[in-house]
């Protein structure tokens, strides 16, 4: 985009991939307190901005419904803990590491943790 | 039950013992479970859930269960038990925890195909599955587990008989008056009653159960029997030792539970007291339990801990009737006397024995056993009020607040007093039952007692002057919702980021919220500050279904919900509607609501199939917010030829005056056109009933899982007094009811009720009725409809994506198949993904 007074820079949304950083989207697009999907390489991330500003991106699928929605739930905080709720039965998970805060495994037995992806907002 | 109490006792011992090894060695297939609520198996709860001991109760303390292998001898001279596999464990302490078995009256035939005992999981598999292809049953025996066997046999459909041999029903916990109320209640439930009546012979034909002779020779026939005749001692296995046992069987025991071996202890059902009685209830058994355990960990006998005997107190529920028999209940005491309240009408039935000093001693209860959770705890107590106060129904009189004593214990299965409830609250800064439930155990046995613990919980932390009301959440402690609502109205503030910076708990100026005060601080400022709900910092706010204008579904896809007022569609609407859904390839259902659903629509699709519908003239139906839902109508007066008013134009017209209505909870209205009440108005949360004079306006009603009517607010209003009095009854619930509080629960909560609401909202008791009329003429003045708006702003289209970095490309995880000509959503079969 430019502009009369000069080309503005715009800062971005990029996630790291085996080979390179992809970018998202503009930081700006990224409501504070929510988040947005993306898809790279097939797979399906959940990008979040919390109030503060700080990012974290975290895998898409709710391993308890088995929905691709995490992207959708709304982002808190629990003590220090910087959270997102899955929109489907309201687990919080632990935006930094994916953990579940609810509960350890999900109804199939497998450990209730959503996958981390490094993220980074960059002008 | 009684082993797992004993394993719960003893690794929760402080000290610890040192090089405590523990090994279970059980008969049964399954780890112990919830004996005494069994019967809930048949309407439905799992063996899972009645399950005491999970995976990391054994992992976590090291036990060793061995499942499926008894012990078949015990060698006490070397220590060890031989199992049924042939396995040999050796012992320093050797509990004997085997229970009962149940007895079976050996009449001829008793071991027919058809014949079952009510003990184990397996035995009511075996009924159910019998009970598929039976028409009549027979229970023998008239006690508890037999009436619940009963309960259970009648759910399945089978005409049920019971058979005691005593003249009463639960001769041993109630007395005759009660027996006669009992009799007369369960046999209204449709189950015959034989008392005084033994089994003669099972009547054999073709190698299954065909009848029962009864002792008076008469023959019931019957495609099943279950045999609930009391229980014995599961003692074999001590007598082949050599232990000591008594004359009706049950393994001697002294007060400490131990049997004449000092290495071998026995608890339950299978021991035999020092007062001579083998107990059948688990409260005992849980104490022998806590007795035994107390052995072991503290080596010498503590003469604090012993158990020498226990009461019979009952109180349950058997086929909804309440039963409770506590104490001497018989009177068997010198010079006693029986205070008795008895109303065979409404079939209920009180007796208290009090002794010659004025001591409570017993009593029975049935049909309205809510005494008992009181009463129980004062056995041996001076009655702190006249008796007539304890046993008249409400109605007939004050009936005191009893003040129990420290010493009274409230939770019988756990042996906990009341001191100890308070201690928690004061000591160790419990605030409410589950707390409780954790400190002291009380409460996690049958739960009975569970309401009593709280009003002490209550009681406790008024005394100490403690808040016991709860804010929203943490970020929000001091607060209710209610109270932010009025933080918000008096101070003007449009935005959570003000809100939570100035009032909340939180520290720093980024402070986040959660899924808790988000979206409540977000309905607050919707109904306040009008604005549509996805601009700016509210769209962090909304739930997703609020998000994305839609209700999210269990793949990942959302369903659309048009308004359709009152129910009334034109045919070109309902053309449009089916257009859209087949181009679509929507799923459509026409809803309880009256309105029409279509599912399976993905993020992308929403605003595309919004801009068809809002051409077509349809609006948002609100079906995702807290918010006004429908107004259901009937036909009314236009059409029906029994209406007295015209149900179709009010409906439409309170639904379009309350569209988008923010409230703390889903709101559901309808209106019927006369009192035959089609439109069912009497469940809703507001419902208007034509009269001939006028309208009848119902309040606080709902359906869901806790059903209930709602209650006449006014009577024979004229339309606009009508529309006055909703306006004002809705704005005074939105601005004082809690988070996700329906009106229902609104009503009963708040202080005055009913009688209160009304004087607020008829005859302006508060003074705010201006107020409350202002806030709703705002909102009716500045409605817009959301879909239309959001269509009109590029902006707010712009979320409506599948994802950020590609939009046009669609979800591919949100996948169908069909079912009925229809779609029908499937789960994404699992992907790997790995972060980096």
């Amino acid at each position: 985009m430019t502009s009369t007074t000069g080309t503005a820079v715009e800062t971005t949304v990029e996630i790291a991939t085996g080979t390179g950083w992809v970018t998202i989207c503009p930081y700006d697009r990224l409501t504070p307190g929510r988040g947005v999907a993306a898809l790279i390489e097939g797979e399906q991330v959940a990008v979040f901005r919390t109030r503060a500003g700080e990012l974290y991106a975290l895998g898409n699928r709710d391993p308890f419904s088995g929905a691709y929605v995490m992207s959708r739930g709304i982002v808190g905080r629990r003590g220090e803990v910087p959270i997102v709720t899955s929109p489907m039965y309201q687990q919080a998970f632990d935006l930094r590491t994916g953990e579940c805060l609810d509960e350890a495994t999900t109804p199939d037995g497998t450990p209730a943790a959503l996958p981390t992806w490094r993220v980074r907002a960059r002008s | 039950m009684v082993g797992q109490r004993f394993l719960e006792a003893l690794t929760e011992a402080e000290p610890r013992p040192p090089g405590l090894r523990i090994t279970v060695l059980a008969e049964e297939p399954r780890r112990a479970y919830d004996r005494v609520h069994l019967t809930s198996w048949f309407s439905g709860t799992t063996a899972e859930e009645l399950s005491l001991c999970d995976d990391a109760f054994a992992a976590e303390h090291g036990i060793d269960i061995r499942l499926g292998d008894p012990v078949e001898t015990i060698d006490r001279a070397a220590r060890t038990v031989t199992t049924r596999a042939g396995h040999t464990v050796g012992y320093d302490t050797l509990v004997l925890a085997t229970g009962s078995y149940p007895f079976v009256p050996p009449v001829p035939g008793h071991d027919t195909p058809g014949c079952f005992v009510y003990r184990t999981i397996e035995d009511l598999e075996a009924i159910k599955a019998a009970a598929e292809r039976a028409r009549v049953g027979v229970v023998v025996g008239g006690g508890l587990l037999g009436l619940e066997a009963a309960g259970a046999l009648t759910a399945m459909g089978l005409d049920t008989h019971v058979v005691e041999f005593a003249p009463r029903l639960m001769a041993l916990q109630i007395d005759d008056g009660g027996g006669r109320v009992l009799r007369r209640k369960i046999q209204d439930l449709g189950v015959t009653v034989h008392t005084d009546a033994g089994t003669r012979a099972i009547v054999d034909r073709a190698g299954r159960v065909a009848g029962m002779v009864l002792s008076d020779g008469t023959e019931l026939a019957t495609d099943l029997v279950v045999f609930s005749a009391g229980v014995r001692p599961r003692d074999r296995l001590a007598r082949a030792a050599g232990l000591a046992v008594g004359e009706r069987g049950g393994i001697v025991v002294d007060e400490y539970c131990r049997t004449d071996d000092p290495h071998v202890l026995a608890i339950g059902e299978c021991a035999l007291a020092v007062d001579g009685r083998v107990y059948g209830l688990v409260a005992p058994g849980y104490a022998m339990a806590e007795v035994a355990a107390r052995q072991l960990v503290a080596g010498p006998p503590d003469p604090d801990r012993t158990f020498t005997g226990a009461d019979l107190s009952t109180s349950l529920k058997l086929l909804g009737v309440d039963v409770a028999g506590f104490g001497d209940a018989h009177g068997v005491a010198e010079d006693c006397v029986e205070v008795l309240y008895s109303d065979p009408l409404a079939g209920v039935y009180k007796k208290l024995v009090i002794g010659a000093d004025g001591r409570l001693l017993g009593g029975v209860l049935v049909g309205d056993a809510e005494a008992y959770a009181q009463l129980r705890p004062l056995t041996g107590s001076p009655l702190p009020v006249p008796p007539e106060q304890l046993v008249l129904p409400a109605a007939a009189g004050p009936r005191g607040q009893l003040a129990l004593p420290d010493t009274a214990v409230v939770c019988s299965c756990h042996g906990v007093a009341k001191g100890t409830i308070r201690a928690a609250v004061t000591e160790h800064d419990v605030v409410d039952v589950p707390g409780v439930k954790r400190c002291t155990k009380a409460g996690t046995g049958c739960g009975g007692c569970v309401k009593l613990i709280g009003k002490i919980v209550t009681e406790e932390l008024a005394a100490a002057g403690i808040e016991t009301r709860r804010g929203l959440c943490e970020h929000f402690a001091r607060y209710t919702r209610a109270e932010l609502y009025e933080i918000v109205r008096v101070k003007g503030i449009g935005s959570f980021a003000r809100l939570i910076d100035e009032h909340g708990s939180a520290e720093g100026p980024d402070a986040d919220g959660c899924e808790v005060c988000k979206p409540a601080v977000g309905s607050i400022l919707a109904s306040l500050s009008g604005g549509h709900i996805l601009d700016g910092e509210q769209a962090a706010l909304q739930d997703t279904n609020d998000h994305f204008l839609a209700n999210l579904q269990r793949n990942g896809s959302y369903s659309v919900v048009p308004r359709i007022p009152g129910g009334e569609v034109t045919p070109e609407g309902l053309i449009t509607i089916g257009e859209i859904a087949r181009d679509f390839g929507l799923y459509t259902k026409i809803t309880g609501g009256q309105r029409i659903d279509m599912f399976g629509a993905t993020v992308d699709q929403l605003p595309s199939i919004w801009q068809r519908l809002v051409a077509a003239g349809f609006e948002s139906g609100h079906a995702y917010g807290k918010a006004l839902r429908t107004v259901k109508s009937c036909v009314g007066q236009t059409w029906c030829r029994y209406g007295v008013q015209d149900s179709v134009a009010l409906a439409i017209e309170l639904e379009l005056r309350y569209r988008g209505l923010r409230s703390p909870h889903k709101l559901k209205s309808a209106v019927s056109g006369c009192t035959r009440e089609c439109a069912e108005a009497q469940s809703k949360d507001f419902g208007v009933i034509a009269t001939a004079e006028g309208w009848n306006l119902y309040v606080g009603g709902n359906g869901g899982t806790t059903p209930r009517h709602a209650e006449l607010l006014a009577s024979d209003l004229d339309h606009d007094t009508l529309i006055r009095t909703i306006d004002r009854f809705l704005m005074l619930y939105i601005r004082t009811a809690d988070r996700l509080e329906r009106t229902a629960t609104w009503l009963t909560r708040i202080e005055g009720g009913l009688d209160h609401v009304r004087a607020v909202v008829m005859d302006d008791a508060l003074g705010i009725c201006a107020d409350l009329d202002e806030l709703m003429g705002r909102h009716v003045e500045t409605y817009e409809d959301e879909w239309a708006a959001t269509l009109a702003d590029p902006e707010r289209v712009r979320r409506f994506v599948s994802f950020a970095n590609a939009p046009g490309v669609p979800d591919p995880t949100v996948r169908f198949t069909a079912e009925r000509e229809q779609i029908k959503p499937v789960l994404f079969e699992r992907l790997e993904v790995r972060g980096r």
